[in-house]
């Protein structure tokens, strides 16, 4: 067969290969990230070795020199109320900072993921007793329980820190919880667990290592909240007079502020920076594990793609006319271009010159495989297409009016009224919110202009008509209590409403079961009969093409490479691909041969052998 | 022991009996909800049992009882000499070389952080395989499934959906098991990919003597690559025979109307097809 089976063709397989970027060189690239790796680094590295840069001692008093402007008598940044240093203060105190923001966060970690994991994986007492502990944690005003306790330990720094890591834990404890019971009935879970993998080595693999990136997001932010609440007691006065911290300095430079406003400046300069340096870390790392590749198209650039298509009209129109002009064509479809930018500037051309055309009471059947670009061209056609695609040339006629240049406002008005959709996934089609029959009815008011009465009374006949046994239940009811053929139904209801000329209809039974798929099949054939209605049919299967289609076009990789009336195609294809495809289904197909003693790998051990019967069983191999 | 009993034992791989799994209801007042009610079903060791249904008939929930991944309320699953009802976490873990898996999903069944190679070799380690022999075994395991041998290097997310389908299948087959549970495996792939994939079953079948148990909603795929078919209708068995019979010439009017539904490729027969589908349907 001269076509590439997609599956093995080495080219797309290399192009899959893109070059995999770590993580961390993600977080660095991003501006956000690498300044706050450097603001941290820097701030860590000046605590660290503090003692070795601050040029005085931090508690050195100079009772001649109070209040000093920065830069004078080799004191950089001046000196404090009581004529110590600033810069030597700022600096030691990073480390007191530091010591407290990390037994916070590492405290608050191994308390909130250990239990969360658990509590998730296994469920069960310890979970409730685990949610328990943690919703009374978080009722506690943690500020207050931290006054309370100087009142009892006094100032101490690293306890004082511990417990506001136990009583942040139940924050980590209930995000870790909620990812896990997320992430525990995946498959691959299920998968490692059939492998026999103990629950130990499937929490570890498989769950700790995919909700990793939520918990290293948050400890990020606990490590900036730390600092600010520490900063914060110290400010109103709990901390540890004897040694410096960016909290004592903010305190005692907001009692001289009228002497030396500049002081309050140095301590708050560090406590922001710190913050936000963690902050914007955690946004990067966010962002770097989400592995959002997304392609913004500059404004400029859609506007001339969208102006050019326009600009090329005038002459695509005048090759169009006389399938115009024969005015039996209800849609035209013109050498139409879809495209998304790549990251390099290129268009992936999704669609690639296709031109088709459907006729009043035609039903079309669009088929191809995955990526074929079946359900982008029918998107064109309705004008739903994401935000980043372009139409990158071609043209698109409804009725000979051009569908491309004409106004949004335009487009929606004939949208819904003179063509209409039914997607692929009914449920996810219908509000949640809203019941049935007010989803039924507003668009009916809104696109014809019917009294609620009116468009009520034509919403359950319309709901009788496409199968539904008792219309007034279903009107009333919501979607979540109908089953998905219904729910199909009730679109379909929703489409033919405005008495539409044309339906597209993007794989309109692929989500529902066979027996209920034949239902819909003849429910649409009945209406599209009835109705003298034009149909767009986007499949991959060809059994629902031979129910339903007049004419078929087959796509592959954005091009259509074969159309024909529907009884020609099937009865000569000549595209390869069709032939391939046309081969590839299993209907009518005849039935695997029942399994012969031969075939069986136990043949050889029969009765007649004189083995003994572990060996015969041949299934207790492992036992 | 009789030559008969040994017999009619080593015939059997998997002998499932008057299995129900029941969730207990969410609501107040509603009764609980039996997914399976008395499925009865055996495995001959070697042979695909396709298990055919539609949605919410119960068939994913037989195979996920047989993995030990739904909780089985009353009946027994024998496979062999043992008992799989009722096995806790580590003795079901024992039987990782025996029954195996190959889920619908190529997309969720593997895992997105791994490397294909540790997808492969996890199992092998598990199992007490060394780290450099699980190395040799995951290159192998990919020619079988027919993947390049670099594919190990790489995320699952780089692969299509029949690729991914058959990373899946490498994993199943890595410790050679005797049962491989097939849900809905070639359901989410392309028509084309789809003839292959299940080419790919049955010459793994042929190769290894592996036996499948092979669920699908669809009666074409299962009468491909299945050598006896069970039909699944509101959590029972509704029929079960040789597969030429249960598709071609089906005894149960469920079965029948299961068969008439599907639209063949071909526009006069599926006219005649649809005729006979609503004849039957006033019936």
């Amino acid at each position: 067969m001269s076509i590439p089976a997609p599956e093995h063709n080495p080219q797309l397989l290399a192009a899959a290969i893109a070059p995999r970027e770590g993580v961390l060189k993600k977080i660095l690239r991003d501006p956000f990230g690498s300044g706050g790796i450097v603001v941290i680094v820097v701030i860590v590295l000046l605590s660290v070795f503090a003692k070795l840069l601050a040029p005085f001692d931090p508690a050195y008093v100079d009772i001649q020199a109070t209040n000093m402007p920065p830069f004078t008598d080799g004191h950089p940044l001046g000196t404090d109320a009581s004529g110590r240093d600033v810069l030597s203060r700022l600096l030691v105190a990073g480390q007191l900072t530091l010591i407290g923001a990390a037994v916070t966060v590492v405290i608050s970690l191994v308390i909130g993921v250990v239990t969360g994991l658990v509590a998730g994986y296994f469920a069960g007492p310890f979970d409730h007793a685990a949610s328990w502990t943690a919703d009374m944690l978080m009722v506690l005003p943690s500020k207050i329980v931290l006054v309370a306790l100087f009142a009892v330990i006094g100032p101490n720094t690293v306890v004082t820190m511990a417990v506001l890591g136990v009583m942040v834990s139940p924050g980590i404890f209930r995000l870790v919880r909620s990812l896990v019971i997320g992430v525990k009935n995946e498959l691959y879970v299920d998968a490692a667990r059939v492998a026999g993998l103990s629950s130990r080595a499937i929490i570890g693999r498989h769950i700790l290592y995919t909700v990793r990136a939520p918990i290293i997001i948050q400890a990020a932010f606990i490590a900036g909240i730390a600092v600010l609440i520490q900063a914060g007691l110290e400010f109103i006065g709990l901390g540890d007079p004897s040694t410096p911290t960016w909290g004592g300095m903010l305190q005692e430079a907001f009692l001289a502020m009228y002497k030396a406003p500049w002081l309050i400046l140095w301590p708050g300069l560090m406590i922001g920076l710190f913050v936000s340096a963690f902050i914007l870390l955690g946004n990067a790392v966010r962002d770097a594990m989400e592995d959002s590749a997304k392609v913004k198209v500059p404004k400029k650039d859609r506007l001339r793609t969208s102006t050019m298509a326009v600009t090329v009209q005038p002459g695509r129109r005048a090759a169009n006319t006389p399938a115009i002009a024969s005015g039996s064509a209800l849609l035209v479809v013109d050498s139409l271009v879809v495209g998304y930018p790549l990251p390099d500037g290129e268009l992936k051309r999704v669609v690639d010159g296709v031109s088709l055309s459907v006729n009043e009471g035609e039903v079309l059947g669009l088929v191809g495989e995955s990526g074929s670009g079946k359900t982008q061209t029918a998107f064109a056609i309705l004008g739903l297409l994401p935000e980043e695609a372009q139409i990158a040339g071609g043209a698109l006629f409804f009725r000979g009016e051009d569908l491309i240049g004409m106004p949004e406002k335009a487009r929606v008005k004939l949208r819904g009224k003179s063509i209409a959709y039914i997607p692929q996934e009914p449920m996810s089609n219908l509000d949640p919110a809203f019941r049935v029959g007010f989803q039924l009815v507003e668009p009916m008011r809104a696109q014809l202009g019917l009294s609620k009465s009116e468009a009520t009374k034509q919403a359950l006949e319309l709901l009788a008509r496409v199968g539904i046994p008792d219309p007034k239940r279903t009107f009333d009811a919501y979607p979540h209590q109908i089953s998905g053929g219904m729910a199909q139904r009730v679109l379909i209801a929703g489409a033919i409403s405005c008495n539409p000329d044309l339906l597209i209809a993007d794989e309109p039974t692929t989500a529902l079961d066979v027996t209920v798929q034949a239902e819909i099949l003849d429910i649409l054939r009945g209406l599209q009969k009835e109705r003298n209605m034009a149909m767009v049919l986007v499949t991959h299967n060809f059994g629902v093409v031979a129910d339903l289609c007049d004419t078929v076009a087959v796509m592959q990789l954005g091009r259509i490479v074969e159309q024909n009336s529907t009884a020609a195609l099937f009865a000569a294809p000549v595209h390869p691909y069709t032939k391939m495809l046309l081969d590839s289904t299993l209907e009518g197909t005849p039935a695997r041969a029942p399994l012969r003693r031969a075939e069986s790998p136990v043949r050889v051990i029969t009765t007649e052998d004189d083995r003994p019967r572990e060996e015969a069983l041949n299934v207790s191999r492992s036992v | 022991m009789s030559h008969a009993v040994s017999e009619s034992l080593s015939d059997t791989l998997l002998d499932a009996r008057d299995v129900e799994v029941t969730y207990p209801s969410r609501g107040f007042r509603t009764p609980p909800f039996r997914a399976l009610k008395g499925v009865s079903l055996d495995i001959k060791p070697g042979e695909t049992v396709g298990l055919v249904g539609e949605s919410g008939s119960g068939k994913t929930t037989l195979g996920r009882a047989i993995l030990g991944l739904a909780p089985v309320s009353s009946g027994s699953i024998r496979y062999g000499d043992r008992e799989l009802v009722g096995l806790d976490r580590a003795a079901r873990r024992g039987l990782a070389h025996e029954i195996q898996v190959v889920f619908q999903d190529p997309y969720t069944s593997l895992n997105p952080a791994m490397l294909v190679a540790d997808v492969l070799s996890e199992p092998l380690v598990a199992q007490g395989v060394a780290k450099s022999e699980a190395a040799d075994r995951v290159e192998m395991l990919l020619g079988q499934v027919g993947l390049p041998a670099d594919a190990g290097r790489r995320l699952p997310r780089e692969f299509s959906g029949g690729q991914r389908q058959r990373i899946a299948i490498a994993r199943a087959l890595a410790l050679e098991p005797r049962l491989i549970v097939c849900d809905e495996p070639v359901s989410a792939l392309d028509l084309s990919t789809q003839a292959r994939v299940l080419d790919l079953f049955i010459e793994i079948q042929d190769r290894t003597g592996v036996a499948y148990l092979f669920v699908s909603h669809d009666l074409s795929v299962v009468r491909h690559i299945s050598h006896r078919v069970a039909v699944m209708y509101h959590g029972e068995i509704v029929e079960y025979g040789d597969c030429e019979q249960v598709t071609g010439d089906p005894r149960h009017p469920y079965t029948k109307k299961l068969l008439m539904a599907a639209p063949v490729p071909d526009p006069e027969m599926q006219r005649q097809r649809r005729v006979e589908r609503q004849r039957l349907a006033l019936l």
